[in-house]
């Protein structure tokens, strides 16, 4: 174990390196550089608030706040979990001409992500601050979500990273999948329209525990009880338990099947 | 008991599975398990292999094309896991394998050298204090802020050289590396692994040079499709070598 956690000492710059690169690479030729990773988000809601303050209305106070915040915990599961499906037989090449712990693609592509996970909310609160939503004090507990639907982002990329590898079908069913979790997850509705028998399939779903939490520390000024607290750390650390496990298993076999 | 085994290689053996039997998807997983035909197409790099390096050693692995020698390299440099058997490194190793396959060439040659850097473990405060020396030995000192994908492969291989060669390290790995850049340059690489071994470096070192790896070794382990053939003082095996072909 403690020889686990100097290699993870040893190659922690890579993670740094990995990041940048994936941030440069990624805004290198634009003139407002990563200016962007804040303006993308923030002209998004701004269109999304415009249309669904007018076209599509729920018997919801704020709802373009609604839905944004459920945007921003969704996405984030959709983009991170999506780029690092890819991110081991994307290093392939590298991967077999030098000795690297593989995690560490996984960990980078879920990370840079987070980073972008971070500028959505600086540009919710812009927006929440535009729209003249009070802002409570329980915003101050927003890591909790944020650090949670990460880790169970984590876990559920390094299983699909390590499954992909052996099986590339996943990578196209898995857009389907996402889409149909999506509305599975209360993104751009409230529970209240859900028909009785869809109800328990939507709560089982662990992201919408999570986004419930992070909206009511938005919006609600509630804070999350300590059940939903209990159940969401109990499914990421079951999520991450299982992706370690999956990913160490099939590690050593990457090299033989990219 | 004082060990001064720096790389043990323990009856260690290879298998791959051919190419034509690779399943890519679920459909053809589940029809050919149900017909199962699958891994019954095997190939073995490397049977029942064993040699002891000692500190300060420089051992040559000599062979035809496909007798296994870079997949044992990559066994010790950890990039493969052998299906039986086992290693034993102790230090780090410095591998110089495929030069360049940890470059992105999107990014600059500066960026780079710290990309790689960590790819092989070191801090960016370590890159940046060799930085300048990295520099200086790749000679492209004007080309340091040009992204890498409008490089030469001359000069894609002096930056990739000049990077993983920094430093001291216990163990480097040589793979056909030799073969890069003009005669100046290669000149420049060898008395670079020469200092190295004078400071106590132990090499791998693959070359289809014979003389090459008899100028720079004193060990050597001959390879013939995957079977140890001969391990022995560099003078006797280059003897036999020679003769047998």
């Amino acid at each position: 174990m403690s020889a686990y956690i100097a290699n993870f000492k040893k190659f922690r710059p890579l993670l740094n390196e990995l990041i940048t690169r994936d941030i440069k690479t990624k805004y290198r030729k634009s003139i407002l550089g990563v200016f962007w990773t804040i303006l993308n988000p923030l002209f998004m809601m701004i269109v999304l608030s415009v249309v669904f303050s007018n076209l599509f209305k729920f018997d919801i106070e704020y709802f373009p706040v609604y839905l944004l915040s459920g945007q921003l915990i969704f996405n984030f599961f959709s983009e991170s979990t999506t780029n690092a499906m890819g991110a081991i037989i994307m290093n392939g090449p590298l991967i077999k001409k030098i000795y690297v712990p593989k995690y560490m693609f996984v960990l980078s592509r879920v990370f840079s992500s987070s980073i972008n996970l971070l500028a959505s909310f600086t540009a919710l609160i812009f927006v929440m601050l535009a729209m003249r939503v009070e802002l409570h004090y329980t915003v101050l507990l927003a890591p909790i979500p944020l650090l949670c639907i990460v880790f169970f982002s984590l876990g559920t990329g390094l299983i699909l990273s390590a499954v992909t590898v052996k099986f590339r079908d996943i990578e196209h069913l898995y857009s389907v999948f996402v889409t149909a979790l999506m509305y599975l997850t209360p993104v751009i509705y409230p529970m209240s329209i859900l028909p009785e028998w869809l109800e328990p399939i939507v709560l089982i779903n662990p992201i919408t525990n999570i986004l419930m939490m992070f909206r009511d520390i938005m919006l609600n000024n509630r804070i999350p009880g300590v059940g939903s607290l209990l159940l969401a750390f109990v499914e990421v650390a079951a999520v991450m338990a299982l992706g370690l496990y999956v990913f160490y298993k099939r590690q050593d076999t990457f090299i033989l099947d990219i | 008991m004082e060990n001064t085994d720096i790389i043990s290689v323990d009856q260690v053996s290879m298998k791959f599975r051919l190419a034509s039997e690779r399943v890519d998807s679920l459909k053809e997983y589940f029809i050919k398990t149900i017909k199962s035909q699958i891994s019954t197409n095997e190939f073995w790099a490397l049977k029942d292999v064993s040699f002891h390096v000692r500190k300060g050693d420089a051992l040559g692995l000599i062979g035809l094309n496909g007798s296994g020698k870079s997949t044992m390299l990559k066994i010790i440099a950890g990039v493969l896991k052998p299906t039986k058997g086992s290693v034993a490194v102790r230090g780090e190793v410095a591998p110089l394998i495929e030069l360049g396959a940890g470059f992105d060439f999107d990014l600059t040659a500066g960026e780079n050298i710290f990309l790689n850097g960590a790819l092989m473990g070191r801090s960016h405060e370590e890159m940046e204090r060799s930085y300048e020396d990295i520099v200086e030995f790749s000679e492209l000192r004007e080309f340091i802020d040009v992204p890498v994908k409008n490089f030469s492969s001359g000069m894609v291989s002096r930056l990739a050289f000049a990077i993983a060669t920094v430093g001291i390290p216990d163990i480097l790995i040589c793979d056909e590396v030799l073969s890069v850049g003009d005669f100046r340059f290669q000149e420049k690489c060898q008395r670079r692994i020469q200092e190295m071994l004078d400071a106590g470096t132990t090499l791998l070192f693959v070359s289809h040079s014979i003389d090459q790896v008899a100028q720079l070794c004193n060990k050597i382990v001959w390879l013939e499709k995957g079977n140890m053939k001969m391990f022995g003082e560099a003078g006797e095996v280059t003897e036999i070598y020679k003769t047998s072909y």
